[in-house]
């Protein structure tokens, strides 16, 4: 029945609507003008602009006049809303508002698939800026319901699904009316993501920094056809153009790949508005620095159910911490000037929104930014002036609350959407809640009332004990029954002012007077009530990395003189005894005897060994992706712009002496993608940590993983799938790439192509290769490759089998970076040998040994030591192939890998000669700055004991008050190797 | 330096002149007298300046070389050098599998969750390029391991010097190997399951099941055992007290109720492997008299808050207790790494054991967990002449140069399919 009432209403609303030029046959023509004023209110025209005892006049679902004095013609409906406050609807401009989720269709196919299903668009079907959210939009009344009731009139709304996801839809949350009215804007703005779209299997981009590397060459192009240089006709190319006016939202998952969708953007000169993830205090300077304006999602976790010692004691402090620190995200960001709107995103129910909001407030998030952000900021993303004000001529979408709209006390009462009522409570109910004395039948009881509106419930008690009663508030009546040994007693009546009267009625149906007068508040609850809510709650400190053993500061750089230790300079001068080392501004000052320094900070080294840093000239640590795999060359992919910062393996390895890495692409195709070189900066962002001005180096690689041979049966289809078709991709892109260069250089116009360009360097000599290597028949190969096209390949990396062609190598010019003594794990490193380094460095060739492994590389310095044993190298040979070895396959060897006066200070503090499996780095030294030392690593261990005991305490407590909690979340690391494919 | 590397590569060239596969050593006929290196017996003993001789395969002499007494057969001065018993490693699919990314040369894991009956021994592989690579290292003896299931299989303890593996058993079927479920369980959050961690509501009936079938299995061999059941039959041993059971497992909760389980179902010999969080419960351990094979040291922490040297540490953690500890060899690239062990128990050493302690770890104490130490383990009279002549500290790898092995008194071949590629490489280059 009620449900038909909603429909009829529904009818007759929009019947009222229908558009001007639309016929009628249902009765005469006629319009909705009627004017209404609201008086008396605290008006909120804009978060700063305030009128108290205000009047808004609305007309046409738009604002006509709003003042503290404003005249009102005649005919006007009048309503008085004396001590209540008006705010303007919030907007919400990241929704999927009446979008249904995007679905994978099932599949049986398990094959990749390295083609685009559509024709007609751009190669790559993730792109599909060509996709309107309007063709899909359908009015959703029970979400619109949701979202008016926490207090959101406008969203905008999208399809999300896919790199470029299309153009979106601003809408207003009025079920009164149509699509024809309700739809604000039906090209709002134009999403993105780093995700892949849902409705095509094509295999590209299988990483990050392929997302990455596919926008920059989509806008490349994209300009490219604009100018009308493409032959062919590109849908999805032709709508991005279109679409290139609107704001543009990105988003992203967490802190880190919010600086590199910007740094995306910045480089084709666009400024995304981006979706946060909520971990932006994290690492808030960086997040500063994008200058971008956010949309931030509040999604407060819960606490994690720790009750159980055993599954607590497995919970990362960085999860722990996240529980406790988010909440303040908000205030993070507003303290650091960073303009942001807030979003329901992310929520499981809109529900929740308020609720959080209070909550990151009582954090420490100002009132009237957090106003602003609902309001006129997302209407500024969306570059709207209509919305999210109630300036004269905007649109009449507003909140009537009992008061402060973020105050968890506050009712709100209607929700009105262009000029059109939706209750959320009704006002007129009267609040009738507190302590009453209730006296009936000459007896006094305590009546407590609690709730809002028509929710409001009693509850009656006669001394300390509870009565069993019942109590219902309708229609400005109430009704009661108590149920006591002695009877039953009925009772009705209405407030009036501040106590309660009526008529009560016992078993024998005799009539008397009964009263409820209200009490005055508690001082003392008062005070409590209020202490708690002004309580600021504790927020544990933020880390660099926010992980356990992250820096509180980071370490400043320092004058250093080690004095009499035995120095292992990786130069022609050898090892030295009894020497002192000066370290200062970031160099090696000086070396020698007796040295001295005033400002100095000493360290005795009797007994102890320096030498320069570990360089690992391969890993794969520190890099949120490693394999982009969707093509099988992608030398248009960098690592560089996947660099993380935040793993731990970084201090690890530094414990371990190591202070330089390059982190590799992995092997999942001939041609891989390029490399990031990094020093251990434990703490610094991705920046800081990679090397400026450095030779750039891109890897290849050769054998099983190329050819996908235990990749399983579905991967059979990519070429190549042997080392004959390895050799023939090498061939073409070279070939390609010369012609490539050629064009370019002629001045002719040429298509820029990212993979084309880096390639071209490769000829051009301004770009260096590392190539994983198996067998011998495959580096003679990419050896010949080299030299038809006049280049060299820098380095051979893995190359275990490159004893066998060492004079072949040595010929070219080529070093090899090895690992000591791996072997048998697959089918070509049956012959590989551990003697590898000694016959190579026999030879003459620079020769390095690598990890390729989180693990060794924590102790490079014994796998250098292996080789004595395998080999008979000098424990000097041993040692330079981990220092200055690597340093000269990575030309940087006149900056780091030894220790030599003007070089970086990048120096380890051994306990022992660093080659013997007894050694242990004490301090671990990168540009005079100390990042590991053994003595203050025992401290942080102490801290991560003491604050994971406190915030377990915390969370013990919040589900002790009776909180909800979830399971705890702990995430397993995830090691990356050669083969890993992400 | 340089000088001496060449010495040995021209020495090493001219002795070796490439030998085909390596050829087992025939038993002892002519006695030896080893004379003046450091002994360390394995048993925390060290003797500098030491006599060690053995006859028929068995240690007859091992003390100070001052000591007057005749010298034996064939001497081997080795002065400035090390004597070790060779080293032995528990918990290992050695010879069970020759290249990991070729399914065909896999032989450890069968099909089937409750396998007792499957037996190690039979798949083990003497002619394994991957054994053989262990002896250069000084790493003899090894405990091949079934992996899979939940009652994967039965051991063997093998020596690595023999033409098959009828002469490679040590110790038929040591032991049985049982993998304990872990109470608690994750979504796979790459299929987009709930990743948090739980309780695993099954952890009970899991055990419940491996409780029923011990009780089964002594109901079964307390009858008349017709019809034959060859798993139950399997398991005698774990109830008449001649076989070891190894369990694998993790968590203290996890390692009581193994521990409670198995002695209600009247097993008698119990060991631990791998066994996280060993510490928190060792006192049971001790109670019921229980030792631990501990993983390599060489692994990475298992959460991201641990001390970064918490793994290197493992060692002294459970000596510190009382515990008895052996090293094994289980999780990825396990065969060819196995050829570390000695630098494991070095990095044991380096992180708070004493090296004669560590030491033990691949000696003594390892062969005592496996039943094995009436013969091997330690240098003493009686013994089987099972050891190693290394050029310095065996436990770093700069020193862990052998130049002569004994297995039960036979001197065998150090040679391997990479030295002689070494060789063969070598000779290239420089006959160029």
């Amino acid at each position: 029945m009620k449900k038909q009432l909603i429909i009829f209403l529904l009818f007759v609303f929009s019947y009222a609507n229908a558009q001007d030029y639309f016929p009628t046959n249902t009765g005469v023509k006629t319009s909705k003008n009627t004017l209404i004023a609201f008086k008396n209110a605290t008006i909120y025209v804009t978060p700063t602009q305030v009128i108290k005892k205000g009047t808004l006049l609305i007309k046409d679902g738009k604002v006509l006049q709003v003042g503290k004095s404003v005249t009102i013609p005649e005919g006007t409906k009048i309503i008085d809303i004396k001590g209540k406050s008006i705010y303007p609807s919030f907007i919400d401009v990241y929704s999927s508002f009446g979008i249904a989720k995007v679905k994978r269709p099932s599949t049986q196919n398990f094959r990749p698939q390295y083609n685009a299903e559509r024709t007609g668009y751009y190669w790559n079907d993730h792109i599909r800026p060509d996709v309107n959210a309007a063709t899909k939009f359908s009015f959703n009344n029970t979400k619109a319901k949701e979202y008016l009731n926490a207090g959101f009139g406008v969203v905008n709304t999208h399809i999300n699904d896919g790199i470029v996801q299309g153009s979106g839809l601003l809408v207003a949350l009025n079920p009164n009316s149509s699509d024809a009215y309700r739809i604000l804007d039906n090209k709002s703005a134009q999403y993105l993501s780093f995700n892949k779209s849902k409705l095509s299997r094509q295999a590209y981009p299988t990483s990050r920094m392929g997302a990455m590397a596919l926008l920059r060459q989509l806008y490349l192009d994209a300009d490219w056809y604009a100018k009308g240089n493409m032959k062919n006709k590109d849908l999805a190319i032709e709508a991005l153009n279109k679409n290139q006016h609107l704001t543009q939202i990105f988003e992203i998952n967490n802190h880190l790949d919010l600086v590199r969708a910007d740094k995306v953007g910045d480089e084709a000169g666009i400024q995304y508005t981006i979706v946060g993830a909520g971990d932006e205090f994290e690492r808030i300077n960086d997040v500063k620095n994008t200058h971008a304006t956010l949309v931030i999602p509040i999604n407060f976790r819960k606490p994690y159910d720790v009750s159980n010692p055993l599954l607590a004691n497995k919970i990362s402090l960085s999860e722990l911490r996240k529980w406790n620190q988010e909440p303040a995200n908000l205030s993070v960001l507003s303290k650091n000037g960073i303009t942001f709107a807030l979003t329901t995103h992310k929520l499981k129910s809109v529900k929740s929104f308020l609720k959080n909001l209070q909550k990151a407030i009582k954090y420490g998030f100002d009132k009237t930014n957090a106003l602003a952000s609902l309001t006129t900021i997302p209407a500024r993303i969306l570059g709207k002036s209509t919305i999210g004000n109630l300036q004269k001529g905007s649109y009449a979408n507003f909140i009537i609350t009992s008061g402060d709209v973020f105050d968890k006390k506050t009712t709100f009462y209607e929700h009105w959407i262009q000029g059109d009522k939706n209750v959320i409570n009704d006002m007129n109910i009267q609040d009738i809640s507190g302590n009453y004395t209730l006296s009936v039948n000459g007896k006094i009881y305590e009546l407590t009332i609690k709730g809002k509106g028509t929710k409001q419930k009693g509850s009656i008690q006669l001394g300390d004990k509870k009565v069993n009663s019942t109590f219902s508030f309708k229609d400005g009546w109430i009704h009661m029954t108590l149920n006591e040994s002695s009877g039953f007693t009925r009772m009705t009546g209405k407030p009036n002012f501040t106590s309660l009267e009526g008529i009560a009625y016992d078993e024998a149906n005799s009539e008397s007077v009964w009263s409820a007068s209200k009490k005055a508040p508690k001082k003392e609850d008062a005070k409590q009530e209020e202490k708690k809510s002004t309580d600021t709650p504790e927020v544990v400190a933020v880390t660099y990395p926010n992980i356990g053993f992250g820096n509180i500061t980071q370490p400043k750089q320092q004058t250093i003189l080690i004095k009499n230790a035995t120095v292992w300079t990786s130069e022609k001068e050898g090892i030295l005894k009894n020497t002192d080392v000066l370290l200062k501004d970031g160099k090696v000052a000086k070396i020698g005897k007796n040295l001295k320094s005033r400002r100095a900070i000493v360290i005795d080294g009797t007994g102890k060994h320096i030498t320069a840093g570990i360089i690992d000239e391969h890993t794969h640590i520190a890099a949120s992706a490693i394999n982009e795999a969707g093509h099988n060359s992608s030398a248009e992919v960098t690592i560089e712009d996947v660099v993380n910062p935040n793993d731990i393996n970084i201090y690890r390895q530094l414990a371990g002496g190591v202070t330089s890495a390059q982190i590799l692409h992995g092997s999942a195709n001939p041609i891989g993608g390029r490399a990031a070189m990094i020093k251990l900066k434990w703490g610094d962002n991705a920046a800081e940590m990679l090397y400026k001005n450095n030779d750039k180096f891109i890897k290849f690689a050769l054998g099983e993983n190329v050819k996908q041979s235990n990749w399983g049966q579905f991967n059979t289809v990519r070429f190549p799938q042997t080392r004959m078709g390895v050799e023939q991709v090498y061939v073409d892109y070279f070939t390609r790439a010369k012609e490539y260069d050629a064009l370019k250089k002629s001045g002719k116009p040429y298509r820029k192509d990212m993979e084309l360009e880096t390639l071209a360097e490769i000829i051009n000599g301004k770009r260096f290769i590392t190539c994983h290597s198996y067998v011998q028949s495959e580096i003679n190969m990419l050896m010949k490759v080299a030299e038809q096209f006049n280049f060299k390949i820098n380095t051979f990396t893995h190359i275990l089998e490159g004893y066998k062609v060492a004079d072949k190598m040595k010929k070219h010019g080529v070093g090899g970076s090895t690992f000591a003594d791996w072997w048998a794990y697959k089918y070509e490193v049956n012959d590989a040998i551990p003697y590898n380094a000694a016959i190579m460095t026999n030879q003459g060739i620079t020769v390095a040994i690598n990890s390729d492994d989180a693990e060794m590389a924590r102790r490079l310095n014994q796998e250098a030591a292996k080789t004595v044993k395998y080999g008979g190298m000098t424990e000097e040979q041993a040692w330079n192939m981990v220092t200055i070895n690597p340093a000269k396959l990575l030309h940087l060897d006149h900056r780091v890998g030894s220790i030599k006066v003007g070089k970086d200070a990048d120096v380890v503090l051994w306990s022992d000669n660093p080659l013997s499996i007894y050694a242990k780095a004490e301090k671990t030294i990168i540009e005079g700055k100390i990042y590991f030392d053994t003595k203050v690593d025992k401290q942080k261990r102490a801290i991560i004991k003491q604050e994971k005991s406190k915030l377990i305490k915390l969370m013990l407590k919040e589900k002790m008050n009776g909180g909800k909690t979830q399971a705890p979340i702990i995430k397993k690391h995830k090691y990356f190797h050669c083969d890993t494919l992400d | 330096m340089k000088k001496q590397y060449i010495i040995r590569l021209i020495a090493f060239l001219f002795i070796g002149t490439v030998i085909a596969q390596q050829t087992p050593a025939p038993k002892q006929t002519t006695d030896y007298t080893i004379e003046g290196a450091t002994a360390h017996l394995g048993n925390g003993k060290v003797i500098e300046n030491s006599l060690i001789m053995f006859s028929k395969g068995k240690l007859v002499f091992v003390g100070n070389a001052t000591v007057r007494i005749a010298r034996r057969g064939t001497k081997i001065n080795a002065k400035g050098k090390h004597v070790y018993p060779g080293f032995i490693v528990a918990n290992t699919t050695l010879g069970l599998a020759e290249i990991d990314a070729v399914r065909a040369t896999k032989d450890f894991d069968e099909v089937g969750l409750m396998l007792p009956h499957i037996k190690s021994l039979i798949a083990f592989n003497t002619e394994s390029k991957v054994v053989e690579s262990m002896k250069p290292n000084g790493v003899f003896m090894a405990q091949v391991t079934p992996r899979g299931g939940t009652i994967s299989g039965t051991s063997s303890v093998v020596q690595f010097d023999a033409w098959n593996w009828q002469d490679a058993a040590v110790k038929i079927n040591d032991g049985i190997h049982l993998n304990w479920p872990g109470s608690f369980t994750r979504g796979r959050w790459w299929r987009g399951e709930d990743p948090s961690l739980k309780i695993d509501e099954n952890y009970i009936k899991n055990i419940e099941k491996i409780a029923t079938y011990f009780e089964n299995a002594t109901l079964y061999l307390s009858g008349k055992k017709s019809p034959k059941n060859l798993p139950f039959e399997a398991l005698k041993g774990l109830f008449n007290g001649s076989q070891r059971i190894f369990i694998h497992v993790n968590g203290q909760r996890e390692i009581t109720d193994a521990i409670t389980i198995c002695k209600k179902a009247g097993i008698q010999k119990m060991v631990l492997v791998h066994a996280n969080e060993a510490e928190k419960v060792a006192d049971l351990l001790l109670k019921n008299n229980i030792p631990v094979i501990i993983d390599r040291a060489h692994r990475t922490p298992n959460n991201d808050d641990d001390d970064y040297d918490l793994p290197y540490r493992n060692a002294k953690i459970l000596l510190d207790k009382g515990i008895t500890v052996g090293l094994g060899m289980e999780g990825s690239m396990e065969r060819m790494s196995t050829r570390n062990l000695p630098f494991y128990a070095g990095t044991y050493a380096a992180y708070g054991i004493g090296k004669e302690e560590a030491l033990q770890l691949i000696t003594s104490n390892t062969a005592k967990i496996l039943g094995i130490d009436k013969n091997y383990g330690t240098l003493e009279v009686g013994k089987s002449a099972t050891l190693f002549i290394s050029e310095g500290d065996a436990l770093d790898m700069r020193t862990n140069i052998l130049t002569h092995g004994f297995i039960d008194g036979r001197k065998i071949s150090l040679e391997t399919h990479q030295t002689k590629l070494w060789k063969r490489y070598s000779n290239k280059y420089k006959n160029q």
